[in-house]
């Protein structure tokens, strides 16, 4: 029954409402396809007999005609969220075996919506990263090799790998700076990351609290749309959570874009950006006209500035927000001589360099004579370009860029030079630093044969603009290409 | 701003080798607010729990755990903020200060460091044995509290219990206005009495539930201020009198020998009196403060600060004043009187249609004498104010003297009972009886014959009778009705 | 940007570290300080932008903080904090002394 990995999330639902097949039979065929890709190291815990329990479970209640808007569906869950009972790591050795006793809000509402959760993917440690090469749990490979072994990008690396590979329906991401939106466009997958607020942060482990959206990644817009609508919603235990109805995002795909209004940014180009990546955006210009879409040029000046602020915004919350990995409550200890040095091998040994490395810079920034002019003013140009897209809104509905300035590239080859590494999110991170909803689908293959994204960006809130123009795009793209089964 | 231009009286300088010596005080008051769940989360606040039972995962700062502002808190900030007249922020925010310690589950404490949600205000003392003083009010900000680190249940290592992680304490800072050990406790004194008549906070100092950090330094009077150290967490007025005798006489040795103070972290160690070094200069902090983003800010409206106003009890200062005229108290009975909200309440319900004044001379003599002595807060007193008040109206009615009223009082603190039934029990009501008085009368007169034929010339000898007369009858003849038959008697 | 032009030093590097609790081998110091200062050098562009009169963002979302009722809707869960923790003993977490 090996093509029950090859539905989209939507047809898997379908066929499990009709009772075409079964859960236990649609769960088994994805831990199956699981086990024979543990090449591609996407998972790093795996929670098989409960998820064939679940299935179990689930089959019960469609049997019924009963179940939730997942029901029976077997999915990936970022190993960023907690989930009870079930090992969490956040990609880093210093969680050790750490086992929350609490489920965070997003897999709490997809539970109760039906999921049966396959394991816990693989990532960047604490999210941190745009290759997955940061994880303690080694590199996630991107099922698109060719000769070499390429990274999946990050963070989400884990998620868009297994979704790419056929081994989940579909799995949760988290983007901080475009750790869904980049791992999807380097692995041929589509990903949304929602209005800042949607997703509860409530139970997802934190890297850098003004950024962090919880969102999908999927094989289609409309599979995006199925599970950000059971991942969202207002919960009251996040304070920065939204409390305003969701729109029905399904409904929202395939919608007319007849007359809306695309802005182009000037600025989303890059010295040294491949011209298939200048055409394929050309392209995605036409494909839009071709829908109907109105094309305007417009200007969102400070988007060179958005990695710098963002490489001081986001050390900044990370330096405090991981400093509750200190071995007193939790995770792995390492004793030293006394408290200050257990204190100090436990984090040195426990976080990974790049993990450190943004600790380091973080405490630099918001140290004392530093705080204003770095701080302060990344905070102040975060204004700046909430206030370049505010201006965009004027003219239009919502904005097309490519979604990275490059394909997916070997494994090893940046992980050394930060600064090239972080010029990934480049396109992605200004969503994050204004909050807003940003989806990256596939677009094309390069001459390399891999796969290439453009991404829709729309104003706060309005996600159902995004997944409209979205969904025109993948149509007008028939991406359809799979990589070529080379693990097993 | 720092404002030091008032001189501390002379009185309360130190003498020095070559010049006197002022102190200068600035206190910090951590005040627990008086919620049912904590700051941001809904775990309990009660004290003297089972370790890490009134934790939830957020105070033990699990991944992924996150803040929301007990809405219970804002407006007991507002309200103390209102009682201490100061300016109320409409705008304020929480704000990460980051240090690492093993009761910090976070890593950092939530707190308000640019913007609190109370600005600068004002507050009258008046010291023991001093003039009245206004002492600034720099700010007043919410932040959570740390656990507790045990260090005595193990010789190797520390337990931690969070219990207390979370919790919500406002601190209260005063401008470095105090300038004698007498001062700063009477304005902790009066903060205390403040934040309990508003019921913001219990005050309870034994539990820790309020307590000061105080930043004491020395200057020649007058003169250029100096180097302070900041003693942290005392919790009672004898020991924040007594640290900052200790640390002033320490700091003036310090710079009588041509020393410097270094700015430092001490702590008040109560069973030696002394001060020492609690943080060395290697570990100086930089906190790192930046807004949580995890959190909001706080808006609030005029309106919201309006209608909190309008519903304020009665302040100690406005209650004093209330005493004075409603009662035609003294000013001073008054200002011991409404200290404490407890005291205030316990008054006027022993005033209330009594006579205003015994009840306040046996309230602040009597009774706050005999708890004194016992060690025993008002709220615990054996003798309430119902029990006081039978007592009083004994008296008020003439049943007993006052004289018999203190034995009968001795006797209701032993627990013996209430005031009618001890009077009823050991026979003492008060002899009104006139042929019952003339009785005794005639038999002091006939015992005492010689004198009884001098009182003609010598009128005072009337007091001797009236002593005699009260012997014979066990101090229960009423003394005015004994004067007269005898006046009437011997005459003069 | 108005920062010092010196850059970080290995002695800067070293504050940091003891800060952030992260133990760093005195020979990575200066290392650390070049890595640190071709990331700063990156990020001083920022200062180019003219942020007169523009208040500082603090948060993606704009609204203002929800409050809670000051009720009792958790705690007594003993048993998941301590669930995790590396030395637990009576209901207490247990760490290395933190005094002398």
């Amino acid at each position: 029954m090996s093509d029950l990995t090859k539905l989209s999330l939507e047809a898997a639902l379908d066929g499990l409402k009709t009772k075409e097949f079964s859960s236990v039979e649609i769960t088994k065929a994805h831990i199956d396809a699981c086990m024979d890709a543990a090449d591609l190291n996407a998972f790093i815990t795996t929670d098989f007999t409960n998820a064939m329990k679940s299935a179990e479970e689930s089959d019960v209640k469609l049997a019924k005609g009963e179940g939730g808007a997942l029901e029976g569906a077997p999915l990936g869950i970022k190993d960023l969220f907690c989930t009870e009972g079930v090992k969490t790591t956040a990609g880093s050795k210093i969680l050790g075996d750490f086992t929350p006793q609490y489920e965070s809000t997003v897999t709490a509402n997809m539970k109760a919506d039906g999921m049966v959760m396959l394991g816990k993917l693989n990532l960047d440690e604490f999210a941190m990263g745009s290759s997955n090469e940061t994880s303690y749990y080694n590199p996630v490979i991107n099922p698109w090799r060719k000769d070499e072994d390429l990274v999946p990008g990050g963070s989400s690396g884990g998620s868009a790998s297994a979704v790419a590979a056929n081994i989940c329906l579909g799995a949760t991401a988290t983007d901080t700076g475009g750790s869904i939106r980049q791992p999807a466009s380097f692995t041929g997958t589509t990903g949304i990351k929602p209005t800042y607020g949607r997703c509860s942060r409530w139970g997802v482990v934190a890297f850098a609290s003004s950024l962090d959206q919880a969102g999908p990644i999927t094989r289609t817009v409309k599979d995006a749309a199925i599970m950000l609508q059971s991942m969202a919603g207002y919960d009251a235990k996040d304070s920065t959570s939204i409390n305003k109805d969701l729109p029905d995002f399904k409904a929202a795909c395939g919608k007319s874009i007849k007359g809306m209004k695309i802005g182009i940014p000037k600025e989303y180009t890059m010295d040294g950006m491949p011209k298939e990546i200048e055409n394929l955006w050309q392209q995605g210009i036409k494909w839009l006209q071709s829908c109907g879409a109105e094309i305007v040029h417009v200007s969102l000046p400070h988007t060179k500035y958005a990695l710098p602020a963002y490489y001081i915004v986001a050390p900044a919350e990370c330096s405090s927000n991981l400093a509750r990995y200190d071995g007193m409550r939790y995770g792995d200890r390492v004793e030293g001589d006394n408290l200050y040095d257990t204190y100090e091998r436990t984090r040195a040994e426990g976080f990974g360099k790049e993990v450190r490395r943004r600790i380091m810079m973080g405490t630099y920034v918001l140290s004392a004579g530093y705080y204003d002019a770095y701080y302060l003013q990344a905070q102040k140009v975060r204004t700046k370009i909430a206030e370049d897209f505010k201006q965009a809104w004027e003219k239009c509905d919502a904005l097309l860029t490519p979604t990275c300035p490059s394909a997916a590239f070997p494994v090893g080859r940046k992980v050394n030079d930060p600064v090239t590494m972080y010029l990934n999110d480049i396109f992605t991170v200004t969503a994050n630093l204004a909050g807003l909803p940003a989806m990256s689908v596939p677009a094309a293959l390069d001459n390399n044969g891999l796969p290439l994204g453009l991404q829709i960006i729309g104003r706060a809130l309005d996600e159902e603009t995004v997944f409209a123009a979205s969904s025109a795009l993948e149509a007008c793209a028939g991406f359809t290409a799979k990589p070529e089964k080379w693990w097993v | 701003m720092f404002t030091a231009e008032r001189v501390a009286d002379k009185k309360d300088w130190l003498s020095g080798r070559d010049h006197d010596w002022e102190i200068i005080i600035g206190l910090e008051i951590h005040a627990q607010v008086a919620s049912n769940s904590k700051l941001f989360s809904g775990a309990p606040t009660a004290y003297g729990a089972e370790p890490n039972t009134q934790v939830s995962l957020v105070d033990a700062a699990m991944p992924g755990m996150l803040p929301v502002v007990n809405e219970f808190c804002i407006e007991q900030g507002v309200r103390t903020g209102l009682g201490l007249n100061a300016k109320i922020n409409l705008f304020s925010r929480f704000d990460r200060k980051n240090y690492f310690y093993p009761d910090l589950p976070q890593g950092y404490q939530i707190s308000q460091f640019e913007f609190p949600i109370v600005g600068e205000g004002e507050i009258e003392i008046t010291p023991e044995d001093g003039e009245a003083v206004v002492v600034g009010i720099e700010r007043l900000h919410l932040e959570q509290d740390a656990g507790k680190s045990i260090h005595d249940l193990s010789p190797n290592e520390t337990y931690v219990d969070l219990n207390r992680s979370g919790v919500c304490l406002m601190e209260i800072v005063s401008k470095p206005d105090m300038r004698s050990p007498e001062e700063a406790s009477a304005y902790v004194e009066k903060i205390r009495g403040i934040v309990r008549a508003l019921g913001t906070c219990d005050g309870d100092m034994e539990k820790g539930n309020l307590r000061a950090d105080v930043n004491v330094s020395v200057r020649k009077p007058g003169g250029e201020l100096g180097t302070r150290c900041e003693l942290k967490n005392i919790n009672s007025m004898r020991f924040i009198r007594q640290a900052i005798n200790y640390e002033a006489r320490r700091q003036i040795d310090i710079l009588e020998a041509g020393g410097e103070i270094d700015q430092e972290t001490r702590l008040f160690d109560n069973a030696k009196g002394e001060t020492r070094t609690m943080r060395s200069k290697e570990d100086a902090h930089d906190y790192r403060y930046f807004p949580d983003p995890d959190l909001l800010p706080i808006k609030i409206t005029q309106a919201y600060v309006d209608g909190i106003k309008a519903s304020l009890p009665e302040l100690p200062d406005a209650r004093k004043a209330r005493f004075v005229s409603e009662y035609s108290i003294p000013e001073y009975d008054a200002r011991i009187l409404t200290a404490d909200k407890a005291k205030g309440d316990f008054y006027e319900r022993l005033a209330k249609g009594r006579d205003a004044k015994i009840a306040a001379n046996w309230m602040m003599g009597d009774l706050f004498g005999a708890l004194n002595k016992a060690g025993i807060e008002l709220d615990d007193s054996p003798v309430n104010s119902d029990a006081l008040g039978e007592l009083l109206d004994l008296i008020g009615d003439k049943t007993i003297s006052g004289k018999i009223a203190k034995g009968v009082f001795e006797k209701m603190l032993a627990g013996e009972g209430g005031a009618n039934e001890i009077v009823e029990r050991d026979g003492l009501k008060q002899v009104t009886d006139t042929g019952a008085i003339e009785k005794i009368v005639d038999e002091v007169i006939a015992a005492n014959a010689e004198q009884a034929a001098k009182v003609a010339d010598n009128p005072r000898l009337i007091g001797f009778f009236v002593g005699q007369v009260m012997k014979a009858s066990g101090g229960k003849a009423n003394p005015q009705a004994v004067n007269e038959i005898l006046r009437k008697k011997l005459g003069g | 940007m108005s920062t010092d032009n010196t850059g970080v030093t290995a002695e800067t590097v070293k504050k940091i570290a003891r800060l952030s609790r992260l133990h760093v081998e005195p020979d990575r110091l200066a290392h650390l300080a070049d890595e640190m200062n071709g990331l700063l050098a990156w990020i001083e562009q920022l200062g180019e932008v003219d942020v007169q009169g523009v208040e500082p963002m603090t948060s993606a979302v704009e609204m203002d903080a929800p409050l809670r009722e000051d009720v009792i809707t958790d705690g007594n869960v003993r048993d998941k904090v301590l669930y995790n923790a590396p030395k637990s003993e009576a209901g207490y977490f247990v760490v290395p002394r933190s005094v002398e």
